[in-house]
């Protein structure tokens, strides 16, 4: 019996700072994850976290970590040529081709712009596949925005929109909470959005409750739940919520099921 | 075991022998012959005393240990601990760590013959369901140990007390065991259903009739809520807002007597630990966890779930009894009554488990 506990070392490639606690590791990886799914990674003697993955390429993968804990503290430690351990990946990502055909609502807040980024970047790469791409950004504040290149370059391609909830010397942007953004939104054709929607959980709640009062069903929401996890294999039991596991289950979820996962 | 036991259970069936099962008296001192045979081959775990190791001054400890002879073995009262202990332990090692590499430990070789009662062999089937089947693979870990175990029925022939409800919830009866015995006068009454094991009986053994009985009644009444209206309740008049769970808020300590007490509890947690002396030396342990208990839901950036007691209460008791249903087809719950048994604050899930099905029969 081969043991899914077992991780394999990634070699670090690349070290990109995106702000004061926020940094991109980029992995040598060969087999690619589909986006919204999620690795256990470890530093051996530090622990285990669940993360997920920001970009991924031809033989490697990044992972965008904030400094929050024991395991990241020790993540953050290392230097390009050290070694990580991954196991993964793990759950469901996002429906890329039913995705596909529709106009793309992405609203992402904070740190949940990383697994989301995949799916922009793959809307944006197959822009004749999609009615249209739109980008709502929330951040803390200007010095908490992460992925500056990556979202100038979908400037040039799709509709932006970046808001922080406190503003900071030279900001010029929207100031306020993403859910601002959304009664003004084009949403037309209203049938043919898909709406994604990433964040901190009361972000999420209330990005959700703005679309369905704009008149999106439910169906036409998906969501990424983030949730304490140990195994990542629907052994452990932090991430149950209901009936579902969101290791196994998730962690993209269409929001006519999402709506009855009560902690 | 001698030609006249043989011929009693085997004649007369026209079946084959291992289709047989073997029943026989022995006295305690041939009982004890028959575990030394068997404990060449087998570790032999059932309840024991542990004098003082109780949770209060002057009190015993009763919980699963290795044993030699019939008179080790606790078998008039529940065992505080259930025996999941021995397939899931509290800690159990994942990893060796040592510099860059990451080592299996090596498992204990031996099979494992566990003295147990009808619930908690039910007990196995739900952590079989979570640690086997739930997710894409199996748990090696466990299943190493499981496919090692062997049951030996410890008979019930009525509830042992108060806590109990295996009738209502419907794990009373089993077949699933390899041997059932019954405590009698300084005598075990044996039913061998596993014929790997009749060789182990002594030549003495004296042929008997005895087939191991059931509780057919709860000495409480426990009424299981229906699911499916109280997945309306829950969906058409929010459910879990019903001000029974503010009671539990209250009075819930969130020390996780029940979560560790109950047989089919199986949450755990990971954690790697570095020695202090040789600090590229450590372990990947998962250590028993639980859903009432603090920083369950914690995670790293600071977002939590169910802080109030009530919700962990609410959790505990829908996954016992209406979210695993919805997964696996059965109740998580056995109705051993450990939790109820151990709640220092004599909260009773029984009786929560009632209060929901006259709710939602109050409210139609």
């Amino acid at each position: 019996m081969t043991n899914p506990y077992q991780p394999q070392p990634a070699t670090i490639l690349e070290i990109r700072p995106e702000t004061a606690i926020d940094t991109t590791f980029r992995l040598a990886w060969d087999i690619p994850p589909a986006p919204g799914q999620f690795f256990e990674v470890s530093v051996p003697r530090l622990g285990e976290a669940p993360i997920s993955i920001s970009a991924i390429g031809d033989g490697y993968l990044e992972m965008t970590i904030r400094k929050v804990g024991r395991v990241t503290e020790g993540i953050f430690a290392l230097q390009p040529g050290d070694r990580l351990y991954l196991r993964g990946p793990y759950g469901h990502g996002f429906p890329l081709e039913h995705l596909a055909g529709s106009r793309l609502l992405v609203a992402a807040g904070g740190t949940g712009l990383a697994p989301v980024k995949p799916v922009i970047q793959y809307a944006l790469a197959q822009r004749e596949r999609f009615l249209g791409t739109d980008i709502l950004l929330g951040f803390r504040s200007p010095e908490d925005m992460l992925f500056r290149e990556a979202i100038a370059d979908w400037q040039q391609h799709g509709a932006v929109y970046v808001t922080v909830d406190r503003s900071g010397p030279g900001w010029t942007g929207h100031t306020g909470v993403i859910t601002q953004l959304i009664p003004a939104l084009d949403l037309s054709p209203l049938e043919q959005i898909q709406a994604v929607v990433v964040g901190p959980p009361l972000m999420m709640k209330f990005t959700v409750l703005a679309l369905l009062e704009r008149g999106l069903r439910e169906d036409q929401i998906w969501v990424s739940y983030e949730r304490r996890m140990s195994c990542g294999l629907g052994k452990c039991g932090h991430c149950k919520i209901n009936e579902k596991y969101v290791c196994v289950d998730g962690p993209v979820f269409n929001f006519s099921d999402a709506r009855w996962l009560i902690d | 075991m001698n030609q006249e036991t043989l011929d009693q259970h085997e004649h007369g069936s026209g079946e084959t022998a291992s289709l047989e099962m073997c029943r026989v008296r022995l006295s305690y001192k041939e009982a004890d012959l028959l575990l030394g045979v068997l404990a060449s081959q087998y570790r032999i775990l059932a309840p024991v005393r542990l004098p003082g190791r109780g949770r209060f001054s002057d009190q015993d400890a009763i919980r699963y240990g290795e044993i030699h002879s019939v008179g080790e073995i606790v078998h008039q009262e529940r065992a505080h601990f259930s025996p999941k202990e021995v397939v899931f332990p509290i800690s159990q090692t994942l990893f060796h760590l040592t510099e860059d590499e990451m080592h299996e430990p090596a498992g204990d070789p031996r099979d494992l013959l566990i003295f147990l009662r009808a619930c908690d062999i039910h007990g196995f089937a739900r952590l079989d369901d979570i640690f086997l089947r739930n997710g894409l693979v199996p748990d090696p870990y466990y299943a190493r140990r499981r496919e090692k175990v062997k049951f030996v029925l410890l008979e019930c022939r009525q509830s042992l007390d108060a806590y109990c409800f295996c009738v209502a919830m419907g794990t009373n009866r089993t077949d699933a065991n390899a041997m059932a015995v019954r405590f009698a006068d300084e005598q075990l009454l044996i039913e061998m259903r596993d014929p790997a094991l009749f060789s182990a009986l002594p030549a003495t053994a004296e042929p008997v009739k005895f087939t191991p009985e059931f509780p057919a009644t709860d000495s409480q009444t426990v009424s299981i809520p229906d699911s499916d209206r109280l997945q309306t309740a829950i969906r058409a008049r929010n459910f879990f807002a019903h001000p029974m769970w503010a009671d539990y808020a209250k009075r819930c300590i969130a020390c996780g007597r029940c979560n560790t007490h109950c047989v089919t509890c199986s949450c755990f947690t990971t954690y790697d630990i570095a020695d202090a002396q040789q600090p590229l030396a450590g372990e990947r342990r998962r250590v028993w966890a639980g859903c009432h208990i603090d920083r369950f839901t914690d995670m790293a950036g600071g977002h939590h779930f169910r802080d109030d007691n009530g919700s962990r209460m609410r959790y505990k008791t829908m996954h016992k009894i209406f979210d695993f249903h919805q997964r696996f087809g059965r109740h998580m719950c056995v109705g051993c009554g450990r939790c109820d048994a151990h709640c220092p604050e004599y909260l009773s899930f029984a009786e929560c488990i009632t209060r929901i099905s006259h709710v939602l029969e109050e409210e139609g």
